[in-house]
């Protein structure tokens, strides 16, 4: 930015969008603790504290990786594929806003960098329960450089995607498709838990389910309502749409779930919620608040279909992210081509309103970004694979992740726990029954 | 009629249900309980606080059998249960004085019997 753009661009920052993407960066920073929340009440308790803390530790990862190199691949330039080093390290991210913009770059950036961490959170749902911490780490750190910089530039940050009239608003390109198909392949290279098929193996937490899933909707006010980076009019109207689509979402579900087993269920509840927000993900701001709501209602279904589906295959795909975020990216996407409307969102009409050319590039984007998405996931993984251990033995699954791999447990009672205090030195001089 | 007691890993409790299942054994209870028997102590540490856990987690089974289910019982409990690794766990099989079938008052054979067994 050359120092007269710069000067004029100091004049444009605009408190008011200032304080509400520093609240919505915020928001979804919190998403991926409720998404925490939300997964770890799905899987078994001994798994509780390893399942959350991947999501944890996706906090990490993604923010340094974000700051080091996937803010400038995804933000630097208009590359066709990737932006360029420009941004590395925070070079040349400070205090006065883009050509454009009207918030300081640096809150553009971390708001951007919070939908990495909550990315790399989400596809931790495809290995938990079996998948090595160590190996977490390495995969989540390249893949949030493989493949969500990438797909985020394609989508967000004037990649070929963005070039060929492809509108996503909130991040069912990268973030959704990215997460749902990448965990696909996850789940197809990592393989199944060795109870998978055999036992049942059920949420042991469903409060923790619904409180979680609660969260999340509370922090996709920011995730979607910051997208239009800013108080203005696409924000207002993405914000309504993410309190009307999961709403639809909910209703939809318990008409699905009585029909298919005379019960409305709480998990059922709870995926539905999340099933809404995604939906409304790409289509935000480009629709009319009455198409939202049927959006809610209709997108439901493929996504409630693949959730009954997906349990009867081998494939553990655990914590469904395949159907409650690919899935449900790919019909947002794909209705926002049908419905989008110039006269609500100021950039394009859809194939309903006249222009047949905007569901063409929205069926561009739910080829190509499920395609990438699955395709270098599955081979980084066969890659790593060959390199280390990506799963636990059978018996560290019996054990759980949680004592094996952090050497806490979630729900600990005390009875039997023997202090080692620094007198007594190494942990052999304890006063205990010696069992052998 | 004896009363066979089997204390197992939780893991290994579905396994254990499948066996008894399996060898036509009806009725048992379960409870969890926490035990010490050969296996190795896990440590954790909770911030600055290093704990040996000296109590594992276990569940306990209890089968009330009449005398021709005794060993098929044992046997359930063993194929289902073991790893071969220290902590597998134990079964106690204690004679048993009286029992009775709340619902009919049935007593004694009658009563471990499995309802149409």
């Amino acid at each position: 930015m050359g120092a007269f753009e710069a000067a004029i661009a100091v004049a444009q920052v605009d408190s008011g969008d200032t304080a509400w993407m520093l609240t919505s960066t915020a928001l979804v920073l919190m998403m991926t603790i409720a998404l925490g929340v939300f997964y770890a009440g799905l899987v078994r308790a001994k798994n509780t504290l390893n399942t959350f803390m991947m999501c944890i530790s996706s906090l990490a990862i993604g923010g340094i990786v974000w700051a080091l190199l996937g803010y400038s691949l995804a933000f630097d330039g208009e590359g066709a594929i990737l932006g360029g080093l420009g941004h590395v390290a925070l070079n040349g991210v400070g205090l006065e806003p883009q050509p454009g913009g009207t918030v300081p770059h640096l809150v553009f950036f971390a708001f951007q960098g919070t939908f990495c961490m909550l990315t790399l959170a989400l596809i931790s749902g495809a290995v938990v329960e079996r998948m090595r911490f160590g190996a977490w780490m390495v995969f989540a750190t390249l893949w949030s450089i493989l493949v969500y910089a990438v797909l985020a530039h394609w989508a967000f940050g004037g990649g070929w995607l963005a070039q060929e009239g492809v509108l996503d608003f909130a991040g069912g390109v990268p973030v959704e498709m990215g997460s749902g198909f990448g965990a696909l392949a996850a789940a197809l290279v990592v393989g199944a838990r060795k109870d998978y098929g055999r036992q049942a193996l059920l949420p042991h937490n469903t409060v923790y389910v619904l409180l979680g899933a609660g969260l999340l909707w509370f922090g996709w006010f920011g995730f979607n309502g910051g997208s239009g980076i800013g108080t203005n009019d696409a924000g207002v109207l993405a914000f309504v749409n993410t309190m009307l689509t999961p709403a639809c979402a909910l209703f939809m579900w318990f008409v699905l779930d009585l029909i298919r087993g005379r019960k409305v269920t709480a998990v059922g509840a709870a995926t539905s919620i999340i099933v809404g927000c995604v939906l409304i993900t790409p289509a935000g701001a480009f629709i009319s608040p009455a198409w939202a709501m049927v959006l809610g209602f209709l997108g439901a279904i493929p996504c409630y279909a693949v959730i009954v589906w997906r349990p009867r295959t081998r494939v553990d795909e655990t914590l469904d992210v395949l159907a409650a975020h690919g899935i449900a990216g790919f019909t947002g996407i794909l209705f926002l081509g049908l419905v989008a409307q110039f006269a609500w969102n100021g950039v394009a009409d859809g194939l309903f309103y006249g222009d047949a050319g905007q569901f063409a590039s929205q069926a561009l984007a739910a080829a190509v970004a499920p395609a990438y998405a699955f395709g270098v996931t599955f081979v980084l993984l066969k890659v790593l694979g060959a390199l280390m251990p990506l799963r636990s033995t059978e018996h560290e699954e019996a054990v759980g992740m949680d004592v094996v791999h952090h050497g806490e447990e979630a729900y600990l009672t005390g009875e039997g726990a023997i202090l080692i205090t620094p007198e007594s030195g190494d942990e052999g001089e304890v006063p205990v029954a010696n069992p052998i | 009629m004896k009363l066979v007691i089997g204390i197992v890993r939780p893991e290994k409790a579905n396994d254990v249900l499948e066996a008894l299942y399996r060898a036509e054994v009806r009725g048992v209870s379960i409870s969890r309980v926490q035990g010490h028997g050969g296996e190795l102590e896990r440590v954790e540490t909770y911030r600055g606080t290093t704990v040996k856990m000296g109590l594992s987690e276990k569940v306990r089974f209890e089968v009330a059998v009449s005398d021709p289910f005794v060993e098929p019982a044992i046997e359930a409990l063993r194929d289902g249960a073991q790893t071969g690794e220290v902590g597998d766990g134990k079964i106690f099989v204690v004679p048993l004085e009286r029992a009775v079938r709340i619902r009919t008052g049935e007593s004694d054979e009658a009563a471990v019997t499995p309802v149409g067994g």
